[in-house]
């Protein structure tokens, strides 16, 4: 165990662990502080019509708004941690009510994109480097680059346009029944589904081509051919293990950008997901719920960015295991 | 031609044959030669030479002869055969590749670069056994066990299961040879194993392949710069220059008997004209004291002084992992000390971003490998002109002049000034370098093994231009070298380390001469001569 602790890579991903514990600290803070610094008075948005001087001050005095910013900030920061993240101001539900579902339908999406757009970016990936400057190279890149081009709610109504209005093959709205059976809940998912992966797998393939292409002139993959290996062994063999650290990172990167795409997605669809639960707070100034959604974006996003700092570490056996 | 073809079929049909081959590279209409003409002959259990600068095409021949082409190249004449079987052109690619590793096998230059990272060195050995299926897993280890055990490696079973960046570039290249033999080729072609080595490691690697090809009786084709080396292993020499053969014939004959006039210059044992001697009482421009420094934990300089007097050129000779690049790179301020002093005119001087321009003007380094201490996307002009901003006030049609001046005190055509690295030879590229270094006016050169990537007569030319450079300008040199030809032309003090320590300290003459310590009169040993039997003799002095 003495040695387990002493040993680099340990340090490095505890300490990648730290900087990701202090990241979501302070993200946390510049979330509290942000919506303070927002112009107008929560309390007349909220109340509107029936905002008069006297019930404004009873809405600060229920809300707490008129305590000290800090006060409220650690306060709101403690309840956090105990999974209380307060109640909605216009329904005055809990809020951790409101986002159970969303959360899950988000992951539903989440995790189908993920599923579609990994193997396909490593496939197209693979195949690029492999044949490259070939005509499927080239016409691989400049598709999956037009993709990554287009802002994403014009991809994802083109996809509408073309998937759902003309051809009719999958639904253009997205209504999810936690209730329905799982087929059907990825019929409904595809095409917000299909619309992130064109988006994130443009970065992953074009990364995976040129890892392998920078690896491909290594003196050792060219060893493995002049040993008489076949090419396809040279590829899976030699140079993909090499090429699985920068990819790994990569994927995870766009892993977290996909989550930020989803805010976006959600919206064009109409899809009941964590994002559009969070533009329709903003807009209704409901804070509790765009300070809890914003934490939880936060936190995947960081946890993602850290997975991708561990994967590089444990991935190069030079840290794995160290010289003797 | 065809007649002595036929003669020698009738004996035994050689193992490798070139006839007439040409290789191209480039575009078909406007091609560029690597090769022509190259015809020669190996018999079973023969070792053949190849001797020639960079460039000369060594290493595309030797390729060549496994039936691999680097990316553009083509055989675009002649043939080349195994065993009486044409590969090239009849065998088409998944022809040749299963000849590889059972029929002809591969050790490369630099081992660390050829061996796989994510993988462990006795998986690396037995691929190809296990891939075609010529004996079982458990049959392959104890083979590659067993030839680990032959090159003198302690423990076979623990080194296999290291990773190549865990074990030493000696141990790389023995494992690479046992790799290549795993298979029990009929001829294995080593491009340059020894290069990347300490001359002490060298001569133990060059023993094992030799011991190792002899009681197997393999062929091998042996690519080297260097012809003394390759006069210890080689049957038959072939000298190569610009892609065609100079001269070709049994060692002894090439050795003693020459008849080109390149050969008999790559023979040329006369040393390099000497400057007269500089030593200089005056205070040193250069003071190194109690250098201490360490890479984690594991100390490379325990305590070590040098000095450089005004115009004085001091040699630090030893192996790698000597700690001599170190303290080099502690002076350029690369490499900060644990503690002693680093003075410059009795200036102490710390960090390289903690130093005023004027102490980065006066101390400027050559680098070990040019190719790399260029950016192959700037202009010969853009690397020249970069120096000449920072330190100097020139500009425009001055600065132009300057540039000019330094091509020609490098001895570089003008014609080069808009041209990129990857279009220079070796030699040339070095030259850059030096003049890059000139640019900034330094008072202090550091030169970190600059002959050791180049051949002979490359390394002399170098060496020349830093004495004439050193004379004209009064540079005070530090050399960081294991080349005793450039310590004898250039250096007027040596320095010898080991493991991070001063062995012997003392004027040039002196210490190449007589040395006093065992490890400076082993380095000094090392470097091989053109005698026969020198190699086992060294082996023996070893024992």
């Amino acid at each position: 165990m003495k040695d387990l602790m002493r040993s680099p890579v340990v340090k490095m991903m505890v300490a990648r662990l730290l900087i990701g514990l202090g990241t979501i600290a302070v993200i946390s803070f510049v979330i509290y502080g942000v919506i303070e610094l927002l112009p107008g008075d929560i309390a007349r948005e909220v109340l509107k019509s029936q905002a008069t001087d006297e019930s404004v001050r009873a809405f600060n005095e229920r809300l707490g708004l008129d305590r000290p910013f800090l006060e409220r900030y650690f306060e709101w920061l403690g309840n956090a941690l105990h999974g209380d993240l307060g109640r909605s101001l216009i329904s005055d539900v809990p809020v951790s009510e409101l986002l159970a579902q969303r959360v899950k339908n988000s992951a539903f999406l989440a995790v189908l994109a993920a599923v579609l757009a990994v193997p396909l970016a490593l496939l197209l990936g693979i195949l690029s480097a492999t044949f490259r400057n070939s005509v499927f190279d080239r016409a691989t890149g400049i598709t999956t680059l037009a993709c990554v081009s287009l802002p994403e709610f014009a991809l994802g109504y083109l996809m509408i346009l073309f998937l759902a209005v003309k051809t009719g093959l999958f639904p253009s709205l997205s209504v999810i029944d936690p209730g329905a059976p799982l087929l059907e809940r990825i019929w409904q998912t595809v095409l917000p589904a299909l619309t992130l992966t064109l988006i994130v797998q443009a970065h992953m393939s074009r990364m995976t081509r040129s890892s392998l292409v920078a690896l491909f002139q290594r003196p050792y993959i060219e060893m493995a051919e002049l040993k008489g290996l076949r090419r396809r062994k040279v590829v899976w063999r030699h140079a993909l293990p090499n090429a699985m650290g920068p990819i790994a990172v990569v994927i995870t990167l766009n892993m977290a950008y996909l989550l930020t795409g989803i805010v976006v997605i959600e919206a064009v669809f109409a899809y009941p997901g964590l994002g559009q639960l969070m533009v329709d707070a903003v807009a209704r100034r409901d804070i509790p719920l765009v300070q809890a959604a914003s934490l939880i974006f936060a936190t995947f996003y960081v946890s993602l960015n850290t997975l991708a700092d561990v994967i590089g570490i444990v991935t190069n056996p030079r840290l794995l295991y160290a010289r003797k | 031609m065809s007649d002595i073809m036929s003669d020698m079929t009738q004996t035994s049909t050689p193992l490798v044959v070139f006839e007439d081959v040409r290789i191209e590279a480039g575009q078909a209409s406007d091609p560029k030669v690597l090769a022509q003409g190259i015809s020669f002959s190996l018999e079973r259990g023969k070792v053949l030479g190849l001797i020639g600068e960079s460039g000369a095409g060594k290493s595309t021949i030797g390729l060549a002869a496994l039936g691999y082409l680097r990316g553009g190249c083509r055989v675009a004449g002649g043939r080349i055969l195994l065993s009486g079987q044409d590969i090239v052109p009849d065998l088409g690619r998944k022809g040749v590749l299963d000849l590889r590793s059972t029929r002809i096998a591969y050790v490369a230059q630099s081992a660390a670069a050829s061996f796989n990272p994510a993988y462990r060195l006795i998986d690396q050995c037995v691929e190809m056994a296990l891939d075609r299926r010529l004996m079982s897993r458990a049959e392959a280890e104890e083979r590659a066990h067993a030839y680990f055990k032959r090159f003198r490696i302690a423990d076979p079973v623990e080194f296999g299961r290291r990773f190549p960046h865990q074990v030493s570039g000696g141990q790389l290249q023995r494992a690479m040879l046992a790799m290549a033999m795993l298979c029990q080729p009929e001829v294995i072609v080593f491009d340059e194993p020894t290069t990347a080595l300490d001359v002490t490691t060298q001569i133990e690697v060059l023993a094992t392949i030799r011991d190792a090809l002899a009681e197997e009786g393999l062929a091998g084709i042996y690519i080297s710069h260097d012809l003394a080396l390759i006069s210890q292993i080689a049957d038959d020499i072939v000298v190569l220059r610009h892609g065609k053969i100079v001269e070709q014939g049994p060692t002894g004959q090439i050795v003693n008997a020459p008849e080109a006039d390149y050969t008999r210059n790559l023979l040329d044992q006369t040393p390099l004209a000497r400057q007269p001697d500089r030593t200089t009482r005056d205070a040193p421009r250069v003071d190194i004291r109690d250098a201490q420094g360490s890479y984690g934990q594991l100390k490379v300089l325990k305590g070590v002084d040098l000095r450089i007097g005004q115009a004085q050129s001091v040699a630090l000779v030893g192996e790698s992992g000597s700690g001599k690049s170190t303290l080099a790179r502690a002076l350029m301020g690369l490499f900060p000390l644990t503690s002693g002093r680093i003075e410059l005119d009795g200036q102490q001087i710390g960090s390289l971003s903690s130093r005023k321009a004027s102490v980065l003007q006066k101390l400027q380094l050559i680098h070990q490998y040019p190719d790399t201490a260029l950016n192959p996307r700037q202009s010969i002009r853009k690397i020249l002109t970069i120096p000449l901003r920072r330190f100097t006030r020139l500009r425009g049609a001055a600065l132009e002049a300057r540039l000019r001046e330094l091509l020609r005190q490098v001895e570089l055509p003008e014609t080069l000034i808009d041209r990129y690295p990857p279009a220079l030879s070796g030699g040339q590229k070095q030259r850059v370098c030096i003049a890059r270094a000139l640019a900034a006016e330094p008072e202090i050169l550091v030169c970190d093994e600059v002959t050791a990537s180049l051949d002979k007569l490359t390394a002399d030319e170098i060496t020349r231009l830093l004495g004439r450079l050193q004379t004209e300008q009064g540079l005070s040199t530090l050399l960081i070298t294991h080349d005793f030809s450039l310590v004898r032309a250039l250096a007027d003090e040596v320095i010898v380390m080991r493991r991070g320590e001063v062995v012997e300290a003392g004027p040039m003459a002196e210490v190449t001469e007589r040395p006093q310590h065992p490890y400076t009169r082993r380095l000094i040993a090392s470097i091989p001569t053109f005698e026969p039997g020198w190699l086992d003799a060294q082996r023996v002095a070893e024992a």
